[in-house]
């Protein structure tokens, strides 16, 4: 289970974590949600070791990820996988390559299994036969599917996503949320998502947590959340003018 | 007052950022040297950059050395000509091509092949973010990307100097010897005569240390690069700045320690 208690992260002056409390339910997907520049990605990276909080902490199955040493994080993150916003494919490497990547490194697996599991994995994200092509080669939701291949590779019991439909056209972005909530369900696995699309938000979530102003203010079921009073959340599902919340 | 003090504040500013990025490259040389040593060693990756440095830098190097080697001949023999000393001509070719030329004209050649394409080709990695991937992946960048590029550098830009040292003596034959018909016998003597060995392999570790240098900016300006396509284009034109400059500083300390 992940806990994240009191989190606290300012660059220079500018305060993006202001005390920031959510705990996240194994088996369950948690959909983080909130305003562009708002601190999601910074969020999802303390969560992963990527960033270190100025205060606060970030328990993995009750270890404190903030307070080690990169050997014991470099353990811990073999739980995670991560789909990065525009998928952060290696451009040097293709498509088996990146797929394959986590298994070369982490595993004492041949090639031939290496190779069988890439295919295995490509096809859990509906891909076949572009092993062979690189990450240029590819549109963008290819990319998107392939990452989430690379990012599952080492069975991974959580996985991250950085808003995994921005930027794509209806029909992608619906058959990529299928794809979220199958993976999800197959693997069994803890997904945390940051999402912008309301519509995608209650299909995909069990949960749903909203960040804003450095604070979750709003945790919840989606049926909680779409009774929520809370007018800042009100605003955001709505997508209104009129609010609490300023625009710029 | 007012500008006195805004200009005080300016200068502040850029020592502090000057002084900042020393330690910050400092900081990747010690990680870097302590990734270096951890097994597995990661020799494909080193060969693969050592052939993209080579394969880079290669021909610039041969046309510089060479057209070096060529003009130092002509200027030489315009000067040794007034008190007949032609004959030393070969020998300042090479004196100057194996300690001075040779090693700073690569260093600069490849910090502007390669050592721009290291600071352009991380820069990418991180604001597409692909190095916190690594990270995420449990897979230290400084090993995956830092590490080769380094040691590729250090290796491949000797040899190239070395390359740039025979060129341009060879350059230099081709207009004393062919052209302006110095005695090829004095020539050569010469040469055997006033270079020592020491000129060569002390040239060489100099090339070796702006392998060193121009790596280590490149992948550090790279590494640290911020905010997207633009970020990439400036950390590339930086690396280039700095890596030259500081190649030509330290051919100073290093030719005061060693000639
Ligand atoms: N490494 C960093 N250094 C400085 N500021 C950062 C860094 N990462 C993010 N920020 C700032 O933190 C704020 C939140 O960013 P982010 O988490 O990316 O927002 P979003 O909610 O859209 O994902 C932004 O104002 C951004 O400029
Ligand atoms: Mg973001």
């Amino acid at each position: 289970m992940i806990r994240i208690v009191d989190l606290y992260k300012s660059f220079k002056s500018q305060k993006v974590l202001d005390g920031v409390n959510l705990e996240i339910e194994d088996g369950k997907t948690t959909v983080i949600i909130g305003r562009s520049g708002g601190g999601k990605s910074v969020l999802l990276k303390h969560i992963i070791g990527l960033m270190k909080p100025d205060s606060g902490q970030i328990l993995v199955d009750d270890v404190d990820i903030a307070k080690l040493d990169d050997r014991s994080l470099n353990e811990v993150r073999k739980k995670f996988g991560m789909l990065f916003q525009e998928g952060a494919l290696f451009d040097s490497m293709n498509v088996a390559e990146n797929v394959g990547f986590s298994l070369r490194e982490h595993t004492k697996m041949k090639e031939e299994e290496i190779r069988v599991a890439v295919a295995e994995k490509l096809k859990a994200v509906g891909l076949t036969g572009i092993e062979e092509k690189m990450p240029s080669e590819l549109s963008g939701g290819m990319r998107k599917r392939v990452a989430l291949a690379r990012a599952i590779a080492i069975n991974p019991q959580i996985v991250l996503f950085d808003e995994p439909t921005t930027g794509l056209d209806p029909i992608m972005l619906e058959a990529i949320n299928q794809l979220i909530i199958h993976t999800q369900k197959n693997f069994n696995l803890t997904c945390i998502v940051i999402s912008h699309d309301v519509e995608s938000i209650f299909k995909v979530g069990h949960k749903i947590a909203m960040l804003y102003d450095g604070k979750i203010i709003e945790y919840g079921t989606p049926e909680e959340i779409k009774k929520s009073p809370n007018p800042v959340l009100q605003q955001f599902l709505t997508g209104s003018i009129e609010g609490p919340i300023h625009i710029m | 007052m007012k500008r006195v003090s805004e200009t005080l504040d300016n200068l502040g500013r850029s020592v502090l950022s000057g002084v900042e990025q020393m330690g910050g490259i400092l900081i990747l040389l010690i990680s870097t040297l302590g990734w270096m040593f951890r097994p597995p060693l990661k020799l494909r990756a080193i060969i693969k950059q050592m052939e993209f440095v080579g394969v880079k830098s290669t021909f610039v190097v041969v046309l510089t050395g060479t057209f070096t080697g060529m003009v130092l001949a002509l200027q030489s023999y315009h000067g040794f000509r007034l008190f007949s000393a032609e004959g030393l001509v070969g020998s300042t070719v090479a004196l100057s091509m194996t300690r001075e030329l040779g090693p700073v004209l690569t260093g600069l050649m490849v910090t502007a092949r390669a050592g721009s394409a290291m600071a352009a080709e991380l820069g990418t990695m991180r604001v597409t973010e692909q190095i916190d991937a690594l990270y995420v992946m449990a897979a230290n960048p400084i090993k995956y990307l830092v590490v080769p590029r380094i040691v590729a550098s250090v290796f491949v830009v000797p040899l190239l100097t070395a390359i740039s040292d025979f060129l341009g003596i060879l350059g230099g034959y081709f207009v004393g010897v062919v052209l302006l018909d110095i005695n090829k016998g004095i020539f050569v003597d010469n040469i055997y005569k006033y270079v020592e060995l020491e000129d060569i392999y002390n040239g060489l570790i100099k090339a070796a240390f702006f392998g060193l240098l121009l790596s280590l900016i490149g992948c550090y300006k790279g590494f640290n690069t911020r905010g997207g396509a633009e970020g990439v284009g400036m950390a590339t034109t930086e690396a280039v700045v700095i890596a030259s400059v500081s190649i030509l500083v330290a051919d100073y300390f290093l030719t005061a320690i060693m000639f």
